[in-house]
């Protein structure tokens, strides 16, 4: 088996980094020379992106930002904000005309104002041509109306965190690829006394993406391509007798478990099979939690009666205000950071928290050095996006925030309403939100 | 001689007092320009604030985007209880919110009380068991929200752990997981928190009662249970309505305890109207639906006020007699 030592990865990885500062400045400059984006005069931008959550992303990043304003004597601002705050505040500067020249955000950020996002359909254009093209899921969130608004620069992947051997006791090989099999994992584990939970509380990251991907297995959906309200289906009920018999093997207290109870849990070793980010592994490793870093694997979420994957992975999109006064500026940055060069050596530093929405991408060595890490590769492949059926705008969003799929689960799975309840309480919470 | 008028001075053009100089030096103006400022600061902040939240709540206004008039279809679709397809949800944090600012202000009141007599005792080392009773009070409430948060978890609780470890039960409790339970966890949080400032703001009415009078009462025959009912607790009635004024606001429009403790769950089952508010304003981004469900506390809120003043503070109440 693949053995792990984390401290020489991150030693070389710093090895890396300290060599590639230089190299990356060298990079820079032979890029703004032949670039068909010159920045304007004395330009200087800036950004605001979400708070990171792994350190050397972070330091990667801005080994690059510095390196794009040495090179291009384009100086950048970068402030951090949290996951909640980043879209009131792009709102804000979208509609004062204010702010920010470029946001990263999430999901739906630009679809919320498409007419002050600088179009950017030259960069993403020269960016598919150059690097395998654009996977559809990108392609959707970086469009409005099939013009491009956006750069989606990555995605965040969460998958199945499972226990090896918990699994192997179990009296399963290999993890289960539909959701019948799954079932019967998840049966035999509380079996055999291996905790299994997912997050059925108010946890946007780790509910939304599961409960989603329950419905969606099944062939419900929230709305219709319309955004018509459908949520009231035999499908949806389907889902929730499924989603119902697996609550059945939970541990107890998913109900009130937030996006950081299943981390805890897991490494506590209180938890055998779950839904999460890379983020358990990777502080199983960077803790020297060996038991669990090496018992532990990732899988695809299993496929559902509707035969395709239906996942749902968070999208990182990156906007340029089209009140900014160095619109050549902004676009030069956009392009440069995703360029190979840039790209890839960020990627690593990523260590499967971000997953590229370019195809070419797919041979970054992060997602082969270590095998645990692959099934994060295809995170932009296989999700839907925000809305399901329907639009990606400020509805579906507002339907993610006020959790409409994941408090139907659990009203049904806690017993506080029954399966016709549940399906009408979430109906009425939608057309609420989905009302034209 | 002629009535020449060369001898004559002119008069000096007679100052009649303008407008101006009376509201200038007129006693009764003199009042209304002390209370200026403070009552520009009272508009700018409080009733300025509270004006544009009732406004928006009549407009379909987003985060960053100004809204039309709308009129009452943010309140339409809340509904009203006893309507086939108003909103549960709401109505839900509405009955939340009563059951945890009820129970919880009962029981907060009960303890204070209690605490705040005990304190009133001769008590060897008084003033440090004082400063400690308020210690709940001093924490941050985020803090001890957190704290609360780690001592209800689901597979931390150092409760269920104990009580496994000393072989009481054999799994979890699931103190956040279960509707009712997670009531009952937040409203116990928010009575710790709540129950020093009762309790000391309620002692320091206690030192104000004269102790002649409870030694008039001794020796007209009272028992001391006597003593408490017909001379502290009438003395202590309008500081109680003041300060039980102050706590039920404060419980009603809680938000912190339970943002940090459950954000709402589970199943809703513990959504404040201020936790759902913000849910919905701002987190979902629908700033006239969250004024609305926020201007729909002002009702509540008024009345809990009126009930403190108008019941607690009658004098008649207070002295046993008929003097309205």
């Amino acid at each position: 088996m693949f053995n792990l030592d984390r401290r020489s990865l991150i030693k070389g990885g710093a090895a890396l980094g300290a060599m590639g500062a230089t190299g990356l400045l060298d990079f820079a400059k032979a890029w703004a020379q032949q670039s068909q984006w010159k920045p304007e005069q004395g330009a200087s931008l800036n950004m605001l992106r979400w708070k990171r959550f792994v350190e050397a992303e972070d330091k990667q990043f801005m080994v690059m930002i510095d390196a794009f304003s040495k090179a291009t004597g384009v100086k950048v601002n970068i402030s951090n904000e949290s996951f909640d705050d980043i879209q009131p505040k792009a709102s804000v500067a979208a509609n004062t005309g204010q702010g920010p020249d470029l946001v990263w955000g999430l999901f739906s950020l630009p679809q919320l104002f498409p007419s002050k996002c600088l179009p950017v359909g030259d960069v993403a254009e020269y960016l598919g041509k150059k690097y395998g093209g654009w996977v559809p899921s990108a392609q959707a969130y970086g469009q409005f109306e099939g013009k491009w608004v956006a750069i989606p620069v990555a995605f965040n992947g969460g998958y199945i965190n499972y226990r090896i051997s918990s699994m192997n006791k179990s009296g399963f090989k290999e993890f289960p690829k539909d959701t019948g099999g799954f079932l019967d994992l998840c049966k035999a584990m509380k079996g055999n006394n291996f905790p299994v939970g997912f997050a059925l509380g108010h946890a946007t990251g780790d509910g939304n993406s599961w409960c989603h991907w329950a419905l969606w297995s099944h062939g419900g959906y929230l709305v219709d391509k319309n955004d018509k309200v459908i949520i009231n289906s035999p499908e949806t009920a389907k889902a929730l007798e499924y989603v119902k018999e697996l609550y059945g093997t939970f541990t107890p207290g998913t109900a009130s478990w937030n996006d950081s109870s299943n981390n805890k849990a897991f490494l506590a070793g209180d938890l055998h099979l779950t839904g999460n980010g890379i983020s358990i592994y990777a502080a199983a490793v960077a803790q020297g939690m060996k038991n669990i870093a090496e018992d532990m694997d990732h899988a695809f979420w299993p496929i559902g009666p509707v035969g395709k994957p239906t996942e749902f992975q968070l999208a990182f999109p990156l906007l340029a205000f089209n009140f900014t006064k160095y619109p050549q500026a902004c676009k030069a940055l956009m392009a440069y950071m995703l360029e190979a060069e840039n790209y890839n050596p960020w990627l690593e530093a990523a260590a499967g928290y971000l997953t590229h929405p370019l195809n070419a991408y797919d041979n970054n060595p992060v997602w082969t050095k270590d095998p645990k890490n692959t099934v994060f590769r295809e995170a932009a492949k296989r999700t839907l996006t925000a809305g399901g059926l329907g639009s990606i705008g400020e509805k579906a969003a507002a339907a993610l925030a006020d959790f409409i799929v994941v408090d139907m689960f659990a009203n049904y799975c806690t017993g506080r309403e029954d399966l016709k309840g549940s399906i009408r309480v979430a109906e009425r919470q939608a057309q609420r939100l989905f009302r034209s | 001689m002629s009535d020449s008028v060369a001898g004559r001075l002119t008069a000096p053009a007679i100052r009649h007092t303008t407008r101006w100089d009376r509201l200038r030096i007129n006693r009764n103006w003199l009042g209304f320009w002390f209370m200026l400022p403070a009552a520009l600061i009272l508009v700018l902040f409080l009733a300025y604030p509270l004006g544009k939240g009732v406004w928006l709540s009549f407009t379909d206004a987003k985060i960053g985007r100004t809204g039309v008039f709308i009129g009452l279809e943010n309140y339409e679709w809340l509904g009203l209880p006893w309507w086939e397809d108003a909103d549960g949800v709401f109505w839900l944090s509405v009955f939340n919110t009563v059951v945890y600012t009820v129970v919880a202000s009962v029981v907060k009141f009960a303890i204070g009380l209690y605490l705040a007599i005990l304190l009133n005792q001769h008590l060897p080392f008084k003033a440090l068991i004082r400063s400690i009773v308020l210690i709940p009070f001093v924490v941050p409430t985020v803090l001890s929200a957190i704290a609360f948060w780690w001592i209800f978890d689901s597979q931390f609780s150092i409760i269920s752990w104990s009580l496994r470890h000393m072989g009481l039960i054999d799994h979890n409790i699931n103190f956040l997981g279960d509707p009712n339970n997670a009531r009952a966890a937040v409203i116990f949080a928010n009575i710790w928190r709540g129950v020093p400032f009762i309790a000391i703001t309620l002692l320091a009415g206690l030192q104000t009662v004269s102790p002649s009078l409870y030694e008039a009462a001794t020796l007209d025959g009272a028992t001391r249970w006597q003593n408490f009912r017909f001379v502290t607790f009438p003395l202590l009635t309008p500081i109680i309505a003041v300060v039980m004024t102050f706590s039920v606001l404060f419980t009603f429009t809680d938000f912190q305890l339970i943002w940090a403790m459950t954000r709402g769950g589970p199943v809703n089952a513990t959504h404040l109207m201020a936790t759902l508010s913000y849910q919905r304003a701002i987190l979902a981004g629908n700033l006239g639906e969250g004024a609305a469900i926020a201007t729909a506390m002002v009702p509540f809120l008024l009345f809990a006020i009126m009930v403190s003043w108008f019941g607690l503070q009658r004098r008649k109440w207070q002295q046993g007699a008929d003097n309205d």
